[in-house]
């Protein structure tokens, strides 16, 4: 494809959907597809008669509490709760009441959607769709307007920090890539998001693959890499279909392969599919398991900048973070440097799961405090119940208790009161639950999950869990305390990757906030929270 | 190749450049525990015993990985250290079926010799007991993998010094265990050689030699140190 074609594809595509009537777009991500989505989808086509009406499929509209959703872009609202019965109002535009979301309500207005902006807009298997919405423009500007070192320029004024969870500063990375003499070097995508309740790489991958693909584009421009490879997880089928497809069709188009958009640039992007084990989303196991070795994490220094993939210099950065550089590229740094909190800009996608009212997708600017997240946007815990703490950063995090929930959601904040960003789960609890349960589920999760290479991270999780399950069992004894916390600044100090250094973090940080908790259960044998089943210890 | 000076727990020492500090303090008489490096195999950095101080880095760094560097100075015995190599040990002996008392290697073996070193006399962790098995189907070799720590050694050995590759780890976590080709009976591998090299290497009483009861089993390691150096300084042409 060249420049010439990329502009009439965009614009045929745009007087096209200008000349429909109506565009009805059926959320087609994973939530509203188990809710029914695909049957709804053919019970409005089939109403649908008027040729100036088009039905297709779109990404996460967000509300996946409310599944399936339907938008109607005649009169631009989101129906919700959609049943094939309904087909027929839609596909005649006509409203349904209490079931109609529109852009001023408070779960949309709240948010800022730069990474799912074309979500709930576009076809994710059509890249007519992501062209006709200015796809593919900023790989244009990449390639024919700007030098790789203009490009890496451009990341590091937007301060973008790396989305999958430490947040280390992108325009660093790619500048450590970018400046390596190696004539060979790898872009790799992490797409193995496995934190309990989080998914919020996977609707980005489903709803809008090729804003990935342009994303890494664009890396390979600026930091010389001709070959990139997608680290997806085998447990999302529909997320690897779409990449496929993207993939295929932007080969088709040009727009991976050699001479790009008419210029010199090659690059080929190829999916590698994971076997479901949490452990190789740190990087160094992701580069083992890409090889097809074990995947166990090894040793660092060297970094992937340095020594990654094969031995060569390796750019690795998350999903959401390849989502942000077509947005970069197209605004430039400085305008997305002034979204957000001024150390950590852009938005945060964050998955809300758990004991609230919409459960779903969300993004918001870095910075936006729990409180409006949780309750203006999630409509806050449903009725009867009370809000005790929110879970942050999966397996690695921690919980957040309701006397910060003013809190900005910052990378820094975050790490301040002992817990992290994460990827962008969001886990909200009421108070029936039993926070030293919490900290021994989140265990038990690492101690399966943990790849067995290091004695702290292999033994050390085995030990810390038979601790706290002793503990909600009411079997709990004084010295469990100790041991429990010799045991934390063993994994903290002495881990060989992040999956056990981290460990300890929801133990640490729901002793730090709810001890007293932890001391009812060893001393009363009583859990505050009637979760725990203490039989035998009565 | 230039030499760099460090300090290593208040002394001056030297060291060659691209050496690591595990084999610089060695050669000056300063023993770092270790279980999972072995000199002449590639480094693991899984035993984390290793694990020292380096003035001017937050995190502890693997003696056995890390490179000596020009006026860098190191502590390798701190308390805090210790504490971490104490427990490390306890969770070993915490993890599978540690019985000094009926084990082949009692009296020779590097676990518990480590334990001694370090003053482990009671073990604060609840011990696993798991139920495991052991390999017998070798000729003159044997596999107890409740005796195994999981260093990879064997592994190590097998694919870099004698170039069959028979042992590798399968399972994840608690559940890794070391197999010989695709999981077959170690003495129904096709690509054994039955060379003895793991055996010998083994630090703890895993892999030993048949016939041999309590306490009799000794390691003879000697044989690394001529085939890595006959191989460095090509003495044989391969």
């Amino acid at each position: 494809m060249t420049a010439e074609v990329l502009h009439h594809t965009r614009h045929a595509e745009q007087d096209r959907q200008s000349r429909l009537k109506n565009r009805i777009l059926c959320c087609s991500v994973a939530g509203c597809l188990s809710a029914g989505a695909e049957g709804v989808r053919e019970a409005i086509q089939n109403e649908t008669d008027h040729p100036e009406t088009e039905v297709c499929r779109t990404g996460c509209m967000g509300l996946c509490s409310r599944g399936p959703l339907v938008r109607s872009s005649a009169n631009d609202v989101v129906y919700t709760d959609v049943t094939p019965r309904d087909a027929r109002a839609i596909a005649h535009g006509e409203p349904i009441e209490g079931r109609m979301l529109r852009p001023d309500h408070p779960f949309y207005a709240g948010q800022r959607r730069l990474i799912l902006a074309n979500s709930g807009y576009a076809d994710p298997e059509r890249i007519g769709d992501y062209i006709a919405l200015g796809g593919y423009q900023s790989l244009l500007c990449a390639l024919a307007e700007m030098k790789p070192e203009e490009i890496v320029g451009e990341v590091k004024k937007s301060r973008l920090r790396g989305r999958g969870g430490a947040g280390y500063p992108a325009g660093l990375k790619w500048e450590l890539v970018a400046r390596h003499p190696s004539s060979t070097k790898y872009v790799i995508c992490n797409a193995d998001e496995g934190d309990p309740g989080a998914f919020m790489n996977r609707s980005v991958l489903e709803g809008d693959p090729h804003r990935v693909l342009e994303g890494m584009a664009i890396a390979g421009r600026a930091v010389g890499a001709q070959q990139g490879y997608i680290y997806a997880r085998g447990e999302s089928p529909l997320a690897i279909e779409r990449i496929r497809t993207a993939i295929a069709q932007a080969r088709r188009e040009g727009l991976l392969g050699s001479r790009i958009l008419d210029s010199s640039f090659q690059f080929e992007i190829d999916l590698r599919i994971g076997a479901g084990a949490y452990v190789c989303g740190e990087e160094t196991a992701l580069i083992a398991s890409i090889e097809g070795k074990r995947g166990q994490p090894v040793p660092r220094p060297p970094y992937p900048p340095e020594s990654g993939l094969w031995g060569q210099p390796t750019l690795i950065n998350n999903v959401e973070t390849f989502a942000n550089i077509s947005t970069i590229i197209e605004q430039g740094g400085e305008w997305f440097a002034s979204i957000g909190a001024p150390a950590s800009p852009g938005t945060k996608v964050f998955a809300l799961a758990g004991r609230i009212v919409r459960t779903g997708l969300v993004e918001v600017p870095i910075g936006t405090s729990l409180r409006t997240i949780l309750f203006d946007l999630g409509g806050g815990v449903p009725e009867g119940y009370q809000f005790k703490a929110a879970q942050t950063g999966g397996p690695a995090g921690g919980c957040i208790p309701a006397q910060y929930l003013d809190l900005p959601m910052d990378y820094d904040s975050l790490t301040r009161i002992g817990t992290m960003m994460g990827s962008g789960g969001l886990i909200v609890m009421d108070t029936s639950s039993c926070m030293v349960d919490v900290a021994r589920f989140f265990m038990e999760f690492c101690r399966d999950e943990s790849c067995g290479k290091c004695i702290p991270c292999r033994a050390g999780t085995v030990q810390m869990h038979e601790i706290l399950a002793r503990m909600t069992r009411g079997e709990g004894v004084e010295g469990d305390f100790k041991m429990l916390e010799e045991l934390s600044g063993l994994l903290k100090e002495a881990s060989l990757c992040g999956l056990g250094l981290a460990a300890p973090n929801p133990v640490l940080s729901t002793l730090r906030h709810f001890r007293e908790e932890y001391e009812e259960h060893i001393r009363e044998h009583r859990c505050p929270a009637g979760h725990c089943h203490m039989g035998a210890a009565q | 190749m230039s030499v760099r000076t460090l300090e290593v727990d208040g002394k001056t020492i030297t060291a060659l450049e691209g050496e690591t500090i595990f084999s610089a303090a060695w050669d000056s008489g300063i023993r770092i525990p270790r279980l999972c490096h072995l000199g002449g195999l590639s480094d693991y950095g899984g035993c984390r015993l290793c694990l020292v101080e380096v003035e001017g880095q937050k995190k502890l760094q693997p003696a056995c990985l890390t490179k000596v560097a020009e006026d860098m100075v190191v502590r390798t015995n701190t308390a805090a250290l210790q504490a971490h190599r104490k427990l490390i040990v306890e969770l070993l002996f915490a993890e599978r079926n540690h019985v000094c008392a009926v084990c082949v290697v009692n009296g020779a073996c590097e676990l518990q010799d480590l334990a001694a070193r370090l003053g482990v006399d009671h073990i604060r962790l609840k011990p696993q007991y798991p139920k495991l098995t052991m390999d017998l189907t070798h000729e003159r070799f044997a596999l107890d993998h409740n005796r195994c720590i999981l260093c990879t050694r064997c592994v190590r050995v097998c694919d870099e010094v004698e170039g069959a590759h028979t042992w590798d780890v399968a399972g994840r976590g608690r559940n890794s265990h070391i197999i010989s080709d695709l999981g077959d009976p170690w003495g129904e591998s096709a690509s054994c050689t039955s060379c003895g090299k793991c055996v010998q290497v083994c630090p703890t009483g895993a892999l030993f030699l048949k016939g041999k009861t309590v306490a009799e089993m000794r390691k003879n390691r000697g044989f690394l140190q001529y085939i890595v150096t006959a191989r460095e300084k090509k003495l044989w042409i391969a």
